[in-house]
């Protein structure tokens, strides 16, 4: 089948000589949902803006389903459906008239667009509140309403921007069922970018991770955890000067060692039965271990095994952190 | 692959979404309606019934000293007083076209109005940009210059209904029309409106087109606004201003708009001078909604 997405050396520098995005390339394969994985400031949003005909790459190019974002950019716009990260329904109108404010904005005649807004209200269960101003809607019910909005042209490639912004774990958990009934009604192939890696490994089928404007890895959540080649085992001990480094990596099956802050990060196979024989290992060369956890590989683990640290937050444009301001006060509103 | 959806590609559909949308954000909002109608009402009563300039005269009847009507024969006496009082209503006549400051006040207030209306239409697109709209907007098929238009396009029909509502109030208020005044006038007013608020509105969303803060739209709006009001004649006439305000007032839009309507409601009509007014706003209009568009194309998109 054919990619609903080929994206080639896609690179944006901003004015101030900022690479926000350095030369990407990946394909988003017909009917998948393709999650974009990484920090605030990793240039996730900025890629969505210009897959969506919102900024112009500086070099690179793009195919949304075969048509090239720069030279065809209404055709572009006509296939695809955008949900931001920010909150742009308008708070004054009702949620109906924003549903088909949106249908306007494609051209899609009022008896179809009618229709659709009512069909797409019942599927996020916002049919009784159709008619009550946005200013009334809970953070949950705006992030279904923005879904519902990007949906009216029935578009064949989706494009959610931190759809779970600010949202609390159980209505995160809830729009997520929401997509994926969405997705299953409809049937279009979804980009999504993220920096809850949860959220990646809950409904993504493919991961990049991006960090720095450039794309990391790609893979199947599952597949990057198993490229990770086993269980993390993390331990300290109580000599912190100490590097016992050399004697946990002569101990079988142990792949990889790192010293980290006085705690040592251990990846290694079968980490239930390998555990006993490291810490038999550490007290043979006469060492107390003070804390010892075994965990099974997460996307956690992926993302500091590939970009070397927890998901931070990095300082950003000042535009862009109004925006996520705002955003978060509304979803708590 | 995609199939092509059969919506209409008529480009007037998604402007007038748009559109709408800014003037229900207005008329859903009583607060907001009823605020934009008070503020041109107290300029008009401050303005035209506080400051009234007519009553320097009337309040100030110049009484003859006794010794110069010793002077005067008695048969004369009569006309050589009426003579007299008769000059505050010439000075008023040849100063502002009427005697009555109120009547030439309250129609200044109309391109008032339009100013201050068209000014925070480029607050919007500022707002529409910080909160992320604008960028869903784009992201969608819509004309590029629909977006621009769509905020001109509301600031053009807020202010033809703010000066409907204001020109009610001054006739109300006893407003004195000219002596060519039919009510079939009023439609070249609603014009001379429909041109000025649209070249305004351009040039004010093409100056924050770019912009993302609201803080340099507000002081673009405060240094513009009260100069083009004063260097015009809506609230004195410009023949009276310095010589170096004068080229000022000659280009300054909101002088012809205004006289314009003044032609139209208050005063005999100089056919001439008429259509010269609205070849000017019809020119600026044209000029500034292009360059809007021509920007909107350009920069709308970064």
């Amino acid at each position: 089948m054919a990619d609903a997405l080929v994206v080639k050396g896609l690179t944006k520098v901003f004015s101030n000589n900022l690479v926000a995005v350095d030369h990407i390339s990946f394909t988003v394969k017909e009917g998948e949902i393709f999650g974009f994985l990484g920090p605030n400031g990793a240039g996730k949003t900025t890629t969505i803006h210009m897959l969506t005909t919102v900024l112009k790459p500086k070099e690179g190019s793009a195919i949304v389903c075969g048509h090239d974002i720069a030279k065809e950019p209404n055709e572009v716009r006509n296939c695809i459906g955008v949900v931001p990260q920010e909150y742009t329904a308008d708070e004054d109108l009702t949620g109906l008239e924003n549903i088909l404010l949106c249908a306007d904005l494609y051209g899609i005649p009022r008896e179809i667009s009618k229709r659709r807004a009512e069909e797409l209200l019942e599927l996020v269960e916002l049919t009784k509140f159709k008619d009550k101003q946005v200013q009334t809607y809970s953070g949950g019910m705006r992030r279904r309403l923005e879904l519902a909005c990007g949906l009216i042209n029935r578009p064949h490639l989706f494009f959610l921007d931190e759809p779970t912004l600010g949202l609390d774990v159980q209505t995160r958990a809830a729009t997520w069922n929401y997509i994926r009934l969405l997705k299953k009604e409809y049937g279009m192939t979804i980009f999504m970018t993220t920096h809850y890696l949860e959220e990646a490994d809950m409904l993504c089928e493919r991961v990049a991770i991006i960090d720095h404007g450039k794309i990391i890895t790609i893979g199947a959540p599952n597949e990057l955890k198993e490229r990770l080649g086993g269980d993390i085992m993390t331990l300290s001990i109580k000599d912190t000067n100490a590097d016992i480094s050399p004697i946990i990596q002569k101990v079988p099956r142990v792949k990889e060692v790192k010293k980290q802050d006085g705690t040592y990060r251990i990846k290694v196979e079968d980490g239930e039965e390998t555990a006993p024989t490291i810490l038999d290992a550490i007290r043979t060369e006469g060492h107390t271990v003070t804390r010892l956890s075994l965990t099974k590989p997460t996307l956690d683990e992926v993302y500091l095994e590939y970009t070397g640290k927890t998901l931070r937050e990095e300082e950003e444009s000042k535009e862009a952190m109004f925006r996520q301001r705002a955003t978060l006060r509304r979803a708590r509103g | 692959m995609h199939k092509r959806n059969s919506n209409s590609q008529n480009p007037l559909h998604g402007l007038w979404a748009l559109t709408n949308r800014e003037l229900k954000k207005w008329y859903k909002n009583p607060y907001l309606f009823i605020l934009s109608i008070i503020q041109p009402l107290i300029w008009m009563a401050l303005f035209g019934r506080a400051m009234n300039i007519g009553a320097i005269f009337t309040s100030n009847p110049i009484a003859l000293p006794p010794s110069l009507i010793s002077l005067i024969p008695p048969q004369v006496l009569p006309q050589f007083e009426q003579a007299l009082s008769n000059v505050s209503t010439t000075i008023m006549e040849n100063t502002f076209g009427t005697t009555d400051y109120f009547s030439y006040m309250s129609v200044g207030i109309v391109s008032f109005v339009v100013l201050f209306t068209t000014m925070f239409s480029g607050m919007s697109i500022v707002w529409d940009r910080r909160l992320g709209f604008l960028n869903k907007v784009l992201s969608t098929p819509v004309a590029r210059g629909s977006i621009l238009m769509s905020k001109v396009f509301n600031a053009v029909i807020r202010s033809i209904i703010q000066a409907a509502i204001v020109l009610g109030f001054a006739f109300a208020l006893g407003l004195t029309v000219g002596p060519d005044f039919t009510p079939f006038n009023l439609l070249g007013v609603f014009a001379a409106v429909f041109l000025i608020s649209m070249g305004l509105s351009s040039i004010f969303i093409a100056i924050a087109i770019r912009s993302t803060r609201w803080e340099t739209q507000m002081a673009v709006m405060n240094l513009l606004n009260l100069p083009l009001l004063f260097a015009s004649n809506a609230l004195f006439p410009t023949k009276l201003m310095p010589d170096w305000l004068q080229p000022v007032t000659k280009i300054n839009p909101i002088t012809y708009a205004t006289d314009a309507t003044r032609q139209l409601i208050l005063y005999q009509i100089n056919m001439q001078q008429l259509v010269l007014d609205f070849t000017f706003l019809g020119v600026f209009a044209a000029v500034f909604s292009a360059i809007g568009i021509l920007l909107s194309w350009r920069y709308l998109s970064r």
